[in-house]
């Protein structure tokens, strides 16, 4: 077993090594310049000689990140209880909520920084945004999928709505929260970076645009690979928490399927 | 242990609103169930065997007629905490292990009770079941008819009144049905319940019940109440005799009887 896990990740990384090589060479057959794309050396070098300035900018960027995902999952996990659990919470918020999803919250940024100002709200908030209706949708469905038999049943042993929400349907909901965890975790890294792209003076969105404006394509290179990285570690942070709420679905079966 | 009732069906008829008007789910059933009896109901698809199951456990209020559990009509009758429920399926918690799928009634319906005296009680019961060692097991790592045991303990662990029981062993394979058939008799011999049986099998409601109630389908009404004679303890043998195979031939006579001469049924 871990044999075959250690041959899969070493695999993995092989995959990236690969491909970072077949980068490196096609830029050199083909005299692509720097400025164009930098070969991947250059931007590692690059990561190294700026490392303090992108580890200065990964601190405001990953504060949006986790801040607009905790107010998502938070919000996201009080409406889901309401549609579940609610008809008339139900049927009156669902409308709106396909509404606002359909709005490309992108373009709301720039209002946003006329609302919230400069600073970190606005940057909070897109994230916050983004990340939000995955959390919704799936928890609400994941909270409306428990057995109706099983609720039935606690009913008629006298159980309270608490002892059914806490010992039945929150934990059956588990799996589907954590699949949209894993979706929005990555939407609010998108949503945090465009706040930085329209109006900020730090976190990796500032860098890999100002870089741009400057055209030092390696820096932006540089920033957009802690920008992954920082994106990947929040992304295996979730699996963790996963594995560890809910170990006892790994073996099970598969994960629900996610909108 | 809660007082086990005596439950009377009297003249019970439940219609199901629909687009079209009304369906005809129970059509004037009556039935006599005394306590600590096990009552098969048998009869084909459609014939009202779990909207009868449902009225009994309160969750379906009969159109006309009434239930009695003690001369008491059934709502007003505080049934919490006295029916148990075992399903085709056996709807176990996958986070929970077979231990703790047990527990659960337990720590719904007997908070009066300390828990490690219900959990001495729940591994009696896995372990009356043979599944003494599975404790830890989460229900994935059980095989079916292993999970429909842990559903069966889960039911009996909080000692309820009343036992229903909806086509459980449906699921399972011929073998380890007929092993479950056993195995329900023995736990049910060191209980009070009373239990109400649902099924396909006429084989089955013969060899588990006392009293076999055939219903015909659309509307379900009741065909005929056959009280079984064979004593206790009964095992597979029983399956061999001819008394066994006559009142078997006798319901399938019934079942299988065409439609125009179950509409003329009083």
């Amino acid at each position: 077993m871990s044999k075959i896990s250690l041959a899969r990740t070493a695999g993995q990384m092989g995959v990236f090594v690969a491909f970072f090589a077949l980068w490196e060479l096609a830029v050199d057959v083909l005299h692509v310049k720097a400025v164009i794309l930098p070969p991947p050396s250059l931007i590692f070098q690059s990561m190294l000689k700026h490392w303090l300035y992108l580890l200065q900018n990964s601190w405001p960027t990953l504060i949006a990140v986790a801040g607009g995902f905790a107010i998502a999952a938070a919000l996201g996990f009080t409406i889901a209880v309401g549609i579940a659990y609610s008809r008339w919470v139900s049927e009156l918020t669902y409308p709106f909520l396909i509404a606002a999803q359909v709005i490309p919250k992108v373009a709301l940024a720039p209002l946003f920084i006329i609302w919230f100002g400069f600073g970190l709200a606005p940057k909070v908030v897109i994230a916050a945004l983004i990340a939000f209706f995955p959390i919704v949708i799936n928890t609400a469905r994941g909270l409306i999928s428990v057995e109706p038999e099983l609720i039935q049943y606690m009913k008629s042993l006298g159980a309270s709505w608490s002892e059914i929400f806490f010992k039945i349907s929150l934990p059956w909901a588990l799996p589907y929260i954590f699949a949209s965890f894993r979706i929005s975790i990555t939407l609010a890294v998108v949503g945090a970076v465009v706040g930085e792209f329209v109006a900020s003076d730090s976190g990796l969105g500032y860098v890999i645009s100002y870089a741009n404006v400057s055209l030092d394509t390696d820096v932006m290179f540089a920033g957009i690979f802690v920008l992954s990285l920082l994106g990947m570690l929040l992304f295996l942070a979730v699996v963790l928490l996963e594995r560890i709420f809910i170990s006892w679905q790994t073996a099970a079966e598969a994960p629900p399927e996610t909108m | 242990m809660a007082l086990v009732p005596h439950i009377r069906i009297e003249d019970l008829s439940l219609q199901y609103r629909t687009k079209g008007g009304s369906v005809s789910a129970l059509d004037t059933v009556s039935a006599d169930i005394p306590p600590r009896s096990f009552v098969s109901v048998v009869g084909p698809s459609g014939c009202g065997k779990t909207t009868l199951l449902k009225v009994l456990s309160g969750v379906l209020k009969a159109t006309s007629g009434r239930v009695l559990l003690d001369d008491k009509p059934i709502e007003q009758a505080n049934l919490s905490g006295q029916v148990g429920y075992v399903f085709q399926r056996p709807l176990l918690l996958p986070w929970r292990s077979a231990l703790q799928n047990v527990l659960l009634t337990g720590e719904v319906a007997r908070k009066h009770i300390r828990p490690p005296i219900r959990e001495a009680e729940a591994r009696q019961w896995l372990a009356l079941t043979g599944l003494s060692g599975f404790e830890d097991r989460l229900p994935h790592e059980l095989s079916g008819g292993m999970q429909q045991r842990v559903s069966l303990c889960r039911a009996l662990a909080f000692r309820p009144a009343i036992l229903l029981m909806d086509e459980p062993f449906a699921a399972l394979d011929e073998i380890t049905r007929e092993v479950m058939q056993e195995e329900l008799l023995r736990l049910w011999s060191v209980t009070d319940s009373t239990v109400i049986f649902i099924t396909h099998s006429i084989s089955e409601a013969v060899l588990l019940s006392e009293r076999v109630i055939v219903m015909t389908a659309r509307p379900g009404r009741v065909d005929e109440i056959i009280d079984i004679p064979f004593g206790r303890p009964r095992d597979e043998q029983l399956r061999g005799q001819a008394e066994f195979s006559g009142l078997v031939q006798h319901i399938r006579g019934k079942l299988h009887r065409p439609k125009v001469a179950a509409g003329a049924a009083p």
